[in-house]
């Protein structure tokens, strides 16, 4: 443990420790603009150098660093100022002033650095450069220009995500950053080259212009785009969502997001249901409504019915306290037919082990071999693929697929292509079998995708069955991982939304659309499949949600909710980990929030709801589920029997999601989204107007 | 004046073959295995004793730089020796000679340097540009394999060896160790940040020394004539041996010559390269070590001794010995801009003071060639060369500020004329 001093603070270290992180302990700010935690090191903005002694006589970068013992180093001596003043200096003669039109003013490194450590003029008479543009696709920016060369870009993209499309190319003062060929930087990742460029050479495209940091209120909230539930920072304007920026979670999404999470944000100002509607029984349209009406009509339906008779379905970016209400509510109207698995799956529900990712998502890197079942995790949770590719670059973790092929951004051996393979696995006539049986720390990781399938229940006790053969849960370790789609999945399967037996599920409360079994059909945001097509024309269908989409589109009456930006609510992610939405900004016109909108209309049908505050309902849903209580808290669930044994079919697996932009109602609303569809799905890029 | 008898490379001019029967007339592959017999420790003692600095430009003791390489290695990890043949500092031409008329003496060096630093491989990088020299080296590392001196058990020693070519594509900073390193490794040529030094990290992340040619060439020599015959030529105990000097610019017959450590410069000049143009007195400034080292005035250089220790008493530094001789007919302001240019061109663009600051460099050296800016500008650029010098990952940043300094230290009356007289011209 080396011990060294800063700035005449004795400090001690780990070794291998660089003097910039030792000084960050001790709270002595360092400038930099290359270094970043997270990345590979090039030392080459210069920006950190400090006086170190024993050394040679001129100062050292110290980012690159390594602390040993009895190092004496000074941050801030004359050498080391006027060190930052030139490299600063030289970092300005070439940047643009263009800082009132830059959309990083206001959250830029450089205006910070250069007010703390600069000169207060240019000395700089001489031409300025100018670089020409890259176009890097619909979502990143750039004014190459302003660009300092720090090269964390290039870097993220080569070791982050793995898609090493950016270079730094030709030399001297005529050095640029772009991809070698004229192309759009194709990662999920992408939106994260905003966030670490230190200037505004890269700024977000769909944000351009539009607002300046200083405006913006800023919550830290939850994602729901997809099951990982990233922690992310709203910044909201008055009653518009600006933009949105990644938290940081060590165990989650480290201090990443992806490009739905964060540019799907547009589809929240469209397609928007910002009143109830009521379909008009002799026009057969909808027609606006006030509340009451609404709740008028929908108890004048409902109170005739038996209990059996009416179905509810909760969709993909539900909040637990909506569900939990919606379950009370239909519990009270003498219903059990719920459901919330709105992709069709088959699994066995009954053990929590089977369906959440048990190790949670920072465990991968403690992962020494990954069998992925049924899942391309690029698209499915691309902050748990970049957390694998993690664990390939740092410990060449071996990883290995059954299903179909894709580019994931690290290397991996196909062990097969459908759920055949994982028997041949357990037969050990398999390559990846001897890899996974002498792994200390086995991973299987199960996609959502396999149990989209009639032997679903199957795959998931074969996939029990291999984590056994392999010893993927041992001692302190339970590597059996299954990994969600949904936001409201886990939760939902948590509080237990599904018909208990004897009643509907998805599939019967469907077929009784038609035959006339469910007379009324509650839609809690579903607009996962085509509604219309699905249930038959005489069901009254209520449908709650907040866009105009396949579900609306079918309703007889429809109550306009809050997206998850607009209400304070729990999500329970792919691992089990109970995370706390907050809201934003207030749902558009007569919108309310969802567990407020049950809670009225269990009044209307005289059957009201124990609880009148959100506090109260989630004191409701401790009482029943403790550990939704645990708020951040994760853990395996304990491992016991679950799927059913069966046959499995030996056609292949498919991943689920067949476009990573299009997955919910708020990305189908997006432009940005379409525009991104269009880029990087179908492959064609805008071309410039000649 | 160095005797003929203690020169190392007698083949400098060409005037014999350069290949293996013409190499091993000039005394080549002598013994070499029974070299080897001595061991790596008795092999580095010598040229310890011989006090064979690096001729690269650093002149860091060779055998200290061997001794860092380890003994054995503890992670199985393989060791290499690198040379460099990326000669391409202005002025400079001494490997090149070597490279086509001595490539023997190089790859018989390489043998024994990579038997001393426990390396089984040698890559030889050599500077694009050099294609004839490329083809003879080629051609005599063909020769050796044949011969059996190089391959499985070179000379009969047990010792299994090989020697890789490599050309460059041309880019001076892949002549600084580390980018050089990255050029060979494939990737971009920037200089990497030290430490990791490559003894301990270089090439593929393996221990790694890498050495001049012309230090490599006389290793030979020096094994097998002793370092203490070595020892014994040059000025004093720190600056021993022969060296090439490259004499060019206004003097009568430039040349390539070996001679003693620590030669006057007059001496040299005048014996070897038959005189500056008009007589001594025509003088106006020598650049003594190639473009990176500072300019000497005519009153430094009536004194100065060309070695280490010598040149760096006068101001100055020996570089790579390219001796630029610059008579009263030169536009000094526009010959160091010439090298600002160089500098800016060459440089990689990884750091920001270098990146930025030798073409801001330049632009002012531009006017001030023809006096377009004030005096107070020309301790402005004395400032921005001292922001750059310093604060970069390589060299290349000292070496672009080094020139344009000692102009200004030397030279700042011709500047301020220039100035005045460009404003009388403009009044």
């Amino acid at each position: 443990m080396p011990k060294l001093k800063i700035n005449d603070v004795e400090i001690e270290v780990a070794p291998g420790t660089s003097i910039l992180q030792a000084a960050e302990m001790l709270g002595v700010e360092i400038p930099r603009f290359c270094y970043h935690d997270r990345l590979s090191v090039p030392a080459n903005c210069r920006m950190c150098l400090v006086e170190v002694s024993p050394g040679p006589p001129k100062p050292q970068a110290s980012c690159a660093l390594a602390c040993a013992d009895g190092m004496s180093v000074k941050t801030d001596s004359d050498m080391v100022k006027k060190a930052r003043k030139g490299v600063m200096e030289m970092m300005l003669i070439n940047h643009p002033l263009d800082c009132p039109i830059c959309d990083q003013g206001g959250e830029c490194d450089l205006q910070d650095q250069a007010v703390a450590y600069g000169f207060d003029r240019s000395r700089y008479y001489e031409s300025k450069r100018a670089v020409v543009d890259k176009d890097l696709g619909p979502l990143v920016k750039t004014v190459m220009t302003r660009c300092i060369q720090c090269t964390r870009c290039v870097r993220f993209a080569d070791e982050i995500a793995g898609t090493p499309d950016l270079g730094l190319y030709n030399r001297g003062e005529d050095v640029e950053i772009g991809p070698f060929v004229e192309k759009a930087c194709a990662t999920e990742l992408s939106g994260n080259l905003v966030d670490i460029c230190p200037v505004g050479a890269l700024t977000s495209k769909p944000y351009a212009f539009s607002a300046r940091p200083w405006e913006l209120r800023k919550t830290e909230t939850i994602d729901v785009m997809d099951a990982v539930g990233s922690n992310i920072r709203v910044d909201s304007r008055g009653t518009e969502v600006m933009r949105v920026l990644p938290r940081l979670h060590e165990g989650i999404n480290e201090e990443w997001i992806n490009d739905r999470t964060r540019y799907a944000i547009d589809g929240l100002k469209k397609a928007r249901l910002d009143r109830p509607w009521i379909r008009d029984e002799k026009s057969g349209k909808l027609r606006e409504a006030a509340w009451e009406e609404a709740f008028a009509l929908i108890a004048a339906r409902l109170r005739p019915l038996a209990g059996p008779e009416i179905g509810a379905i909760a969709g993909e970016l539900c909040d637990l306290e909506s569900m939990v209400a919606l379950k009370d509510l239909m519990e009270a109207l003498g219903s059990r037919n719920l459901d919330c698995r709105t992709d069709g799956a088959h699994f066995d529900p009954s053990a929590r082990a089977g369906y959440i990712f048990n190790s949670g998502i920072s465990a991968i890197e403690q992962a020494d071999a990954i069998l992925l079942i049924g899942t391309n995790p690029r698209v499915e949770a691309t902050m748990v693929n970049a957390r694998i590719r993690k664990a390939w670059l740092n410990n060449r973790v071996s990883i290995g697929l059954i299903g179909e092929a894709a580019d994931l951004g690290y290397p991996y051996t196909r062990v097969g292509a459908g759920p055949r393979e994982m028997e041949s696995l357990l037969r050990g006539n398999n390559a990846f079998a001897d890899r996974l049986a002498r792994a200390q720390r086995p991973m299987i990781i199960l996609g959502a995708g396999a149990f989209l399938r009639p032997d679903g229940s199957a795959v998931q006790a074969l996939a029990r069955q291999v984590a056994e053969h392999f010893g993927v849960v041992r001692e302190g370790w339970n590597g059996f991982n299954v990994l969600q789609l949904a936001a409201s999945r886990v939760g939902a399967l948590d509080i237990g939304f599904l018909p208990p037996s004897g009643a509907m599920d998805i599939h019967a409360m469907l077929d009784g659309t038609r035959t006339g079994r469910i007379k009324a059909l509650y839609l809690l945001g579903v607009d996962e499949f085509d509604v219309r097509a699905a249930t038959g024309w005489q069901t009254f269908v209520i449908y709650q949600g907040h866009h105009g989409d396949a579900g609306a589109a079918r309703a007889d009456v429809i109550l306009p909710g809050a997206a998850y930006t607009e209400k304070d609510g729990l999500y329970v992610n792919t691992e089990g980990r109970v995370q706390a939405a907050r809201r934003a900004i207030f749902p558009p016109g007569e919108a309310r929030e969802d567990w407020a909108i049950l809670r009225a209309l269990s009044a209307h049908l005289r059957c009201e709801l124990p609880y009148e505050s959100l506090n109260a309902l989630r004191t409701r849903i401790v009482v029943e589920w403790p550990h939704l209580g645990d708020i951040d808290a994760q853990g395996p669930a304990p491992w016991t029997v679950f799927g059913r044994q069966g046959s499995v079919s030996e056609s292949p697996f498919l991943s689920p999601v067949r476009n990573f932009y299009m997955t919910n109602a708020i990305c189908r609303a997006s432009d940005t989204m379409a525009e991104c569809t269009r880029a990087f799905v179908e492959g064609r890029l805008s071309q410039a107007a000649e | 004046m160095l005797e003929d008898k203690d020169r190392i490379f007698t083949n400098l001019y060409g005037w014999e073959s350069y290949d293996l029967p013409a190499a091993r007339a000039r005394g080549d592959w002598d013994g070499t295995a029974a070299i080897l017999a001595r061991g790596r420790d008795a092999i580095i003692e010598e040229v310890k004793a011989s006090g064979l600095r690096g001729r690269g430009g650093a002149g860091f003791p060779t055998g200290m730089k061997w001794s860092f390489m380890p003994k054995e290695s503890k992670d199985g990890r393989p060791s290499y020796l690198v040379i460099n043949a990326d000669e391409s500092e202005p002025g400079t031409c001494k490997d090149r000679d070597i490279l086509r008329f001595e490539p023997h003496k190089l790859i018989e060096g390489a043998l024994i340097a990579g038997f001393a630093m426990g390396a089984h491989a040698a890559y030889i990088y050599i500077r694009g540009e050099f294609y004839n020299e490329a083809s003879n080296v080629v051609k005599a590392i063909r020769q050796a394999y044949e011969a059996g001196l190089l391959g499985k058990n070179a000379c009969g020693s047990g010792w299994d060896f090989d020697i890789v070519l490599h050309r460059g594509a041309g880019a001076y900073i892949c002549g600084e160790e580390t980018a050089l390193l990255n050029s060979l490794e494939g990737k971009k040529g920037e200089p990497r940040n030290k430490p990791p030094f490559p003894a301990a990290a270089g090439l593929y992340s393996c221990p790694t020394t890498i050495n001049n040619v012309e230090t490599i060439a006389s290793v030979p020599t020096i094994v097998r004539r002793g370092g203490a015959w070595f020892a014994g030529i040059g000025r004093n105990d720190k600056n021993t041996g022969t060296k090439l000097f490259c004499i060019s610019g206004h003097v009568s017959q430039p040349c390539n010559v070996e001679e003693a450590m620590g030669i006057p410069l007059r001496e040299l000049i005048e014996k070897h390269a038959g005189g500056v143009r008009g007589g001594w007195d025509n003088l106006l400034a020598v650049i003594p070590g190639g473009s990176s080292t500072p300019v000497l005035p005519k009153a430094a250089c009536e004194t100065a001794l060309m070695d280490f220790d010598g040149l760096r008493e006068a101001g100055s530094s020996l570089g790579t010995a390219a001796v630029i001789v610059m008579d009263k007919s030169t536009d000094i302001i526009y010959a160091i801009a010439r090298l600002s240019f160089f500098y800016m061109h060459e440089s990689c663009g990884q750091c920001t003071p270098c990146r930025e600051g030798t073409g801001w460099v330049w632009r002012i050296m531009q006017r001030m060639v023809k006096g377009n800016a004030t005096v107070e500008e020309i301790d402005m650029l004395y400032e921005i060369t001292k922001e750059i010098e310093g604060h970069t990952i390589c060299a290349h940043g000292d070496a672009s500020a080094w020139p344009v300094q000692a102009l200004i230290r030397h030279f700042r009356p011709e500047m301020e004329k220039r100035i005045l007289d460009y404003r009388k011209q403009a009044a």
